[in-house]
């Protein structure tokens, strides 16, 4: 298997194999931030621009990070010191970026499909860190490294995905992702928030929490995006977190060997209890830790080839 | 017409041969080996395997994957596999043996040496050969050497090991 992509906009046209390529790449890269000198030497001489049009601290820092460790040089672009306040396009800013040679852009945007604007219009490698409400390839790819690293596979896994579903770009992510690789997936969330024939995304849609607990391997909490309630999905935070919520008692329906994961920042007593986010069954923090080893395995990939653009 | 330069009971003999060579140079005090994936791991393996026989003693062993440290990065077509670099020991103030299968251009040595630099800092590196072909590229040698084989640069000297190839061993030198 040779990775022939530039650009990494999502998991929806990835292969299987091609996942479990950056699965396992990732794997070799992990040990690198163990070392007492977290640093090879693999991008020297490249330039990774990360782009972030929406607010982020793990992803930014994980991406930075995985670039540093990697020897490459980074620069990070907010966007409320840029200069599309002042009214540039978003492929104006980024040619004008690009123009100062930079070999990969990391892009989060508003808009869903703003990664593939980009792709076709520069010249450097992007990189998709969450499009709207369309994908959030690295965030899934994370989070099935750290269910391969805890169940040793991904084939016939029960998972869970919890919370706002419409409104998730984790979501979708991990659903093109875990189907590929032969986990089952079941959905669960308020109905207001279930988008209407996500069934058809190869997904078991159910609304019963601890039915859904009862019957998984593993849980994703997603975050409720309390920025993208405006329409009023949801009468009240309270009903959300009772109905939705995870918490020890809830957990107990499952099995102990459950673990519980989220893709931060957590809403502590919304979509998880502060017991379940620091409890034992929680992988939280390495969900963050296995971040940068994915990142590095996706920056390495995208970089290092020289094939044909694939879009 | 691919030539058969060493079989299965001449590259044991070797090792034998390489493992009393090793001992002989500087004992077991602080040695250890390290094996440059792919079949240099397996002929570390089987160093220390001698080691043990002649001594008595069990010496630390570790994996070094060269890939991210290679020069060569940006000149070939796809992104080469990485894989696991596994060393569990503190390098540092040992004396380390590095192994590989073949000793060509001494880039691999070049990118190995690096590598184990950032795991830290050994009294001592040296380095082990099943087979030195010639035509270095850089101002490295071997201080173990299994077999000279002297070849042009069109030929391919092919090191087959059972377990990394599933074959009888053999070391064959062919043309391109």
């Amino acid at each position: 298997m040779e990775w022939k992509r530039k650009h990494l906009l999502g998991l929806e046209e990835l292969s299987k194999q091609e996942i479990q390529l950056i699965l396992e790449t990732a794997t070799s890269f992990k040990e690198v931030s163990f070392r007492d000198i977290k640093k090879v030497p693999a991008l020297r001489g490249k330039t990774v621009v990360t782009l972030f049009f929406e607010a982020s601290t793990r992803t930014r820092v994980s991406f930075e990070l995985a670039a540093k460790r990697l020897s490459a040089d980074t620069l990070n672009i907010a966007i409320n010191t840029s200069s599309t306040s002042k009214g540039e396009t978003l492929l104006d800013t980024a040619k004008n970026i690009e123009a100062m040679n930079v070999d990969a852009m990391v892009v989060r945007h508003g808009l869903s499909g703003s990664p593939f604007i980009l792709a076709q219009g520069l010249n450097c490698s992007v990189i998709n860190a969450g499009d709207g409400c369309r994908e959030h390839p690295t965030q899934a790819l994370l989070d099935m490294f750290t269910l391969k690293e805890k169940f040793g596979h991904l084939e016939g896994l029960k998972i869970a995905l919890v919370g706002d579903i419409l409104h998730s770009r984790v979501a979708r992510s991990n659903i093109w992702g875990l189907t590929k690789l032969g986990a089952q997936v079941t959905v669960c969330g308020p109905a207001t928030l279930m988008p209407r024939g996500i069934e058809q995304m190869g997904v078991g849609v159910d609304y019963d929490l601890k039915r859904v607990l009862k019957n998984s391997d593993a849980v994703i909490a997603l975050r409720l995006q309390k920025e993208r309630q405006e329409a009023k999905f949801l009468p009240s935070l309270r009903e959300y977190s009772r109905l939705f919520g995870i918490n020890q008692d809830k957990l107990s329906e499952g099995s102990s060997n459950l673990i519980v994961m989220h893709p931060g920042p957590t809403n502590r007593g919304v979509e998880l209890s502060a017991e379940v986010a620091d409890g034992k069954q929680s992988v939280i923090l390495e969900q963050v830790t296995n971040g940068v080893a994915v990142r590095m395995a996706v920056l390495y990939l995208v970089l290092g080839t020289k094939e044909e653009v694939v879009i | 017409m691919p030539q058969k330069i060493m079989d299965h009971e001449t590259i044991r003999r070797v090792i034998q041969r390489m493992a009393h060579e090793i001992l002989e140079k500087g004992g077991v005090e602080g040695l250890a080996l390290i094996g440059i994936r792919t079949r240099g791991v397996a002929l570390a393996e089987r160093l220390k395997k001698a080691i043990k026989n002649i001594e008595g003693i069990e010496i630390p062993f570790g994996v070094l994957d060269i890939t991210l440290y290679r020069d060569d990065l940006t000149l070939v077509g796809a992104t080469p596999l990485v894989r696991q670099t596994k060393i569990d020991f503190d390098i540092t103030d040992k004396r380390i043996v590095l192994v590989d299968d073949v000793f060509f251009s001494g880039r691999t040595t070049r990118a190995a040496l690096d590598a184990l630099i950032d795991f830290g800092r050994p009294a001592k590196i040296e380095l082990a050969v099943l087979v030195d072909r010639g035509h270095r590229e850089l101002p490295i040698r071997a201080d173990f050497v299994g077999k000279n084989i002297p070849t042009s640069k069109n030929q391919k000297v092919k090191v087959v090991l059972g377990e990394t190839d599933g074959q009888q061993d053999e070391v064959v030198v062919e043309d391109k």
